[in-house]
């Protein structure tokens, strides 16, 4: 698939944002006054951010209230419903704690759960795509889902909860990417029934129907990247994983360390979520000889 | 509204013949010709005279080569466009309801001023059947000219899908699945017309009919296989010739 920068952007920080508001909504930590607001408002920046940034790759932006209209078949529609409801909840949380300095945990709970639920939704846009075999497996939501809990913890400080999630994302990473890799192989759609003439002999795509690109090849079959694919997947995992722990182990963790382990797990994320796109085969791919 | 009908009152489809077609692209031309100016936004194209064009077509055929174990290659033209899947994952994929499948004749079409362009359908078909139009920014689909098979307007031979009504080699054949005395259900059952990509659960509409097998070459002399060459190397006069022609340093070419 296209490693469209919009989606790329929208997934990554929208989890950022969402397991944020997750860890706030727990009240860990449950800050008040000043500080509340800048925590809500970084979560919000990233969650809202993310949400404008999918925005960008739609035709027509201007018809996006539509998208809340199908939620019993789509699971776009759903993130729609899931995005704005957690928003709004926490919305209301955040505005106790930063004006009137109280936690209505309820409400906290309330608003983490939906966080989550949202996280889930999103990815389930892509677990339910059979077409993209890679994709198309319980282990998409889990990584997705764990993902954002880590990257939240870490952001809102949670180190005692950020050291393991980290270390079980990436984890829940290399695992996703040993089993991905055979899962086109495993769905058993090739060309042979792609096109129905398996059973007469070896199919080999002789001419492609256009001489130049389309919207197909370039919307879902991109094989350009995966090249370096190797070394990006070691890249993610050291910036993404590995070097915030290290750095919130050290023993005279601050501040500034915290801010470096942040924008190195950003750096890794956005890599890893460069290769979710580029590194799926959509099997439309196969009529064009390609995957 | 993207929930399915659960059944469709007919099932208006194609049965496409991968014995007969031509590979002539005769049909992509002409539903390129009547789509652009009939239903919904025009297909466009961008830069179509620079070389590297690009532009939307709802009809493309592809052209692939089947090696069996014994014998010759055989080519296999391969026109694709939208199946009219019973179980079509484009249309509930779709976030605005845009994306629908008739309840009446099973046709799945696109409104086009409902589409946001988000282009999950297009991610959900696995058989290419949706292009994004580079200019109107809505997702284009077959129709199965919609257009043209209801048409009053029209004279009765010309109300069956641009493509079949084009179709020079004759491979292509309009009509109704749900009746099993329509010439396309009796084509496709005579036939074994077969569905692409079953395991994709999908439950295609349009059924392609695979090609026969050809010919083979019959050995017409008995004594045939007594005078095979007993050895391909050739020898004598021949065989020195080739030997020293080979040792020869190489020509200016
Ligand atoms: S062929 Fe593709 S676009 Fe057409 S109904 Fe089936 S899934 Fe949808
Ligand atoms: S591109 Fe249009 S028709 Fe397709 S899923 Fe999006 S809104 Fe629906």
């Amino acid at each position: 698939m296209h490693p469209a920068p919009s989606v790329i952007l929208f997934t990554t920080f929208s989890g950022l944002g969402f397991g944020m508001l997750f860890w706030l909504g727990l009240g860990m930590p449950a800050p008040t006054g000043l500080v509340a607001f800048v925590f809500f408002a970084l979560a919000y920046a990233l969650a809202v951010g993310g949400l404008i940034a999918s925005t960008f790759h739609l035709g027509h932006p201007e018809r996006a209230l539509r998208a809340f209209t199908q939620w019993r078949t789509s699971w776009l529609s759903r993130e729609a419903w899931a995005s704005v409801a957690t928003l709004m909840v926490m919305a209301a949380y955040g505005a106790g704690l930063v004006f009137a300095a109280t936690r209505i945990a309820a409400l906290g709970l309330i608003g983490a759960a939906l966080a989550m639920a949202t996280v889930a939704v999103t990815s389930m846009i892509y677990a339910q795509l059979r077409t993209v075999p890679r994709w198309h497996h319980w282990s998409t939501p889990a990584l997705l889902v764990i993902y954002s809990l880590a990257g939240g913890a870490l952001m809102t400080g949670q180190v005692r909860y950020a050291m393991p999630l980290l270390v079980l994302a990436g984890l829940a990473q290399v695992s996703a990417w040993m089993s991905g890799d055979k899962r086109l192989a495993e769905s058993g759609t090739t060309l042979a029934t792609a096109t129905g003439l398996g059973g007469r002999g070896a199919v080999r795509a002789f001419e492609p129907p256009h001489t130049g690109p389309n919207y197909l090849l370039r919307e879902m079959v991109h094989v350009v990247g995966r090249k370096h694919a190797n070394r990006l997947r070691l890249i993610g995992l050291v910036l993404g994983f590995a070097l915030p722990v290290l750095l919130l182990a050290l023993p005279f963790a601050g501040h500034w360390l915290a801010l470096a382990a942040v924008l190195s797990h950003i750096a890794g994320v956005l890599a890893t979520r460069w290769l979710f796109f580029a590194e799926a085969e959509h099997v439309v791919g196969l009529y064009y000889g390609k995957r | 509204m993207t929930e399915l009908p659960l059944s469709t009152e007919r099932r208006l489809g194609l049965v496409i013949d991968l014995d007969t077609c031509v590979g002539c692209h005769a049909c992509v031309v002409s539903c390129k010709g009547w789509n652009t100016e009939n239903y919904g936004a025009p297909l466009s194209d961008q830069s179509a005279y620079s070389g590297a064009g690009s532009g939307t077509f709802l009809n493309r055929v592809h052209s692939y080569e089947v090696q069996p174990d014994n014998g010759a290659a055989q080519l296999v033209h391969f026109p694709k466009s939208c199946l009219h899947c019973q179980d079509a994952p484009c249309v509930t994929v779709c976030p605005t309801g845009a994306s629908y499948k008739r309840a009446e004749d099973g046709i799945v079409l696109v409104n086009e001023s409902a589409c946001i362009g988000c282009g999950l359908c297009a991610w959900a078909c696995p058989y290419g059947a949706r292009e994004m139009d580079a200019a109107a920014k809505v997702m284009k689909k077959c129709t199965l000219c919609v257009d043209r098979i209801y048409n009053e307007n029209l004279p009765e031979v010309d109300r069956v899908p641009a493509c079949v009504r084009t179709c020079p080699a004759g491979a292509r054949h309009f009509g109704d699945f749900a009746d099993p005395d329509s010439a396309v259900s009796i084509l496709s059952a005579e036939r074994g017309g077969m569905d692409l990509m079953p395991e994709m659960g999908t439950r295609p509409t349009n059924k392609y009919l695979p090609p026969r097998p050809r010919d083979q070459l019959q050995e017409t002399d008995i004594l045939a296989p007594y005078l095979a060459p007993v050895t391909d190397e050739p020898k004598g006069f021949l065989g020195w010739l080739d030997r020293t022609l080979s040792a020869l340093p190489k020509g200016p070419l």
